[in-house]
C-alpha cells in the first residue's frame, strides 16, 4: 500500500493535470475549494481520476466530507488498505 | 451493479444509438449508455464542457464507446454532427437526448426578477435543442429511428425548479410537434419522466432536497434517489423495437407519483 506522501504527491499530480494547480500547492492542510480554487465539476474529475490511479471507490454522498487535500488522502489511504 | 445481466435481453442488438449529455457515472445518460450496450447496441456518446470528464466516464462503460462533443448552442457543432456520428456508425437507430441547463438566476425561487436573456437560455438548452438535435440526426436515420428525452413532470409547479419547469413544459410539447412532423419519416419522439434522481444535474437545482420527501411518501411503488438505472432502462425500452407505434408520448419512471393525488 502506498504511504500518505506517494498518494498526496499522485493526488497532487491529478490536481494539477485537471485544473492546473501547481503540484506543489496541493498539501494535506489545503481546502480544495477555498485554498485551491477547484469547483464541484473539477472536483467530480479530480475524484473520478484517484478512484482509477488508486484503484478505490469513492461514493458521491463522501465527495462532501472530503473538504481538504488531507480528507481526501486519508479517505484513500483507509479505502485502499 | 452486477453484470452482464441484461433486463428483458438483448433488445438493441444491431442497433446504433447516440446518447447526449453524459456528464458522471451517476448521470441518466451514462445508465442509459451502459445499459444500451449490455442491451447489444452500438452506442456513441457526446459530453459538453468537462470533456475531458466525459471521456473518463466513457472508459467506464461495458465497451468503451467513442466520445464527441456537443454545444447545443453552438451550430456548428450541431452542423457538424451526423459528420462527426458518421465517422463511427454507418447511421442511426436511436438518438438520446439528455440536456438541460439553466442560469441559476432562473432557479431556486427568484422566478418573478429573471430576465428573458437567461430563460432564453434555458429554453434553447433545455427544450428547442430536441429540435436541433433531432434535425441534425436526421440524415443518419434515412429509414426511421426512436428520439427519447429525458423529462421532468411539467404539470404542476415545483419549489425552486422554476423556468426549468417552464422549460420542461417545453420539452414536452416540442417532442408531441416534433411526433407530428417526423412520423411520416418513421422517427418516433418520446420521454421519459424520471423521477428525482441526485445527478450532476440534480445537485444544482437550489431546492431539491424539498422533492424527496414527495417521493418517499408518494410513490406507491417506491422510489430511490439513488438510482438512475430504472429511468434508463425505461428509455432503452422506448428506443427498442417494442414500442413501435408509440410518439409524442411521456412514459412516467417515477414508482407512480404523476398517477396520485396525495
Amino acid at each position: 500500500m502506498a504511504s500518505t506522501e506517494e498518494i498526496r504527491t499522485g493526488l497532487a499530480e491529478i490536481v494539477n493535470e485537471i485544473t492546473g494547480v501547481p503540484a506543489d500547492d496541493v498539501q494535506l492542510d489545503k481546502s480544495f475549494t477555498d485554498d485551491l480554487d477547484i469547483d464541484s465539476l473539477s472536483m467530480v474529475e479530480v475524484v473520478v481520476a484517484a478512484e482509477e490511479k488508486f484503484g478505490v471507490k469513492i461514493p458521491d454522498e463522501e465527495v462532501k466530507n472530503l473538504a481538504t487535500v488531507g480528507d481526501a488522502v486519508s479517505y484513500i489511504e483507509k479505502a485502499g488498505s | 451493479m452486477s453484470e452482464p445481466t441484461v433486463p428483458g435481453g438483448r433488445i438493441l442488438e444491431g442497433k446504433r444509438i447516440l446518447v447526449t449529455g453524459v456528464l458522471t457515472d451517476s448521470s441518466f445518460a451514462f445508465h442509459t449508455a451502459r445499459l444500451a450496450q449490455l442491451a447489444g447496441a452500438t452506442v456513441v456518446v457526446t459530453g459538453f464542457g468537462r470533456m475531458s470528464l466525459v471521456e473518463r466516464i466513457a472508459k467506464r462503460l461495458p465497451h468503451e464507446a467513442p466520445v464527441l462533443e456537443l454545444d447545443v448552442q453552438d451550430d456548428t457543432h450541431l452542423d457538424s454532427l451526423a459528420e462527426r456520428v458518421g465517422e463511427h456508425v454507418d447511421g442511426l437507430d436511436g438518438v438520446v437526448h439528455s440536456i438541460a441547463f439553466a442560469p441559476t438566476t432562473a432557479l431556486g425561487g427568484a422566478f418573478l426578477d429573471t430576465t428573458f436573456d437567461d430563460v432564453s437560455t434555458a429554453m434553447q438548452v433545455s427544450a428547442y435543442s430536441l429540435k436541433s438535435l433531432t434535425t441534425a440526426t436526421l440524415p443518419l436515420m434515412p429509414s426511421g429511428g426512436s428520439v427519447v428525452g429525458m423529462d421532468f413532470d411539467a404539470q404542476v409547479a415545483w419549489p425552486g425548479y422554476d423556468w426549468m419547469g417552464v422549460a420542461k413544459a417545453g420539452l414536452e410539447a416540442t417532442t408531441r410537434y416534433l411526433a407530428k412532423y417526423l412520423g411520416e419519416r418513421h422517427v418516433r419522439v418520446n420521454l421519459v419522466s424520471a423521477g428525482p434522481v441526485k445527478t450532476m444535474a440534480a445537485r444544482s437545482i437550489p431546492g431539491f432536497d424539498q422533492f424527496e420527501g414527495v417521493w418517499d411518501e408518494r410513490a406507491p411503488l417506491g422510489w430511490d434517489l439513488g438510482d438512475p438505472e430504472p429511468a434508463a432502462r425505461g428509455v432503452v425500452a422506448l428506443l427498442s423495437d417494442w414500442f413501435p407505434k408509440t410518439t409524442g408520448e411521456i412514459v412516467h419512471v417515477d414508482g407512480g407519483v404523476h398517477a396520485m393525488g396525495a
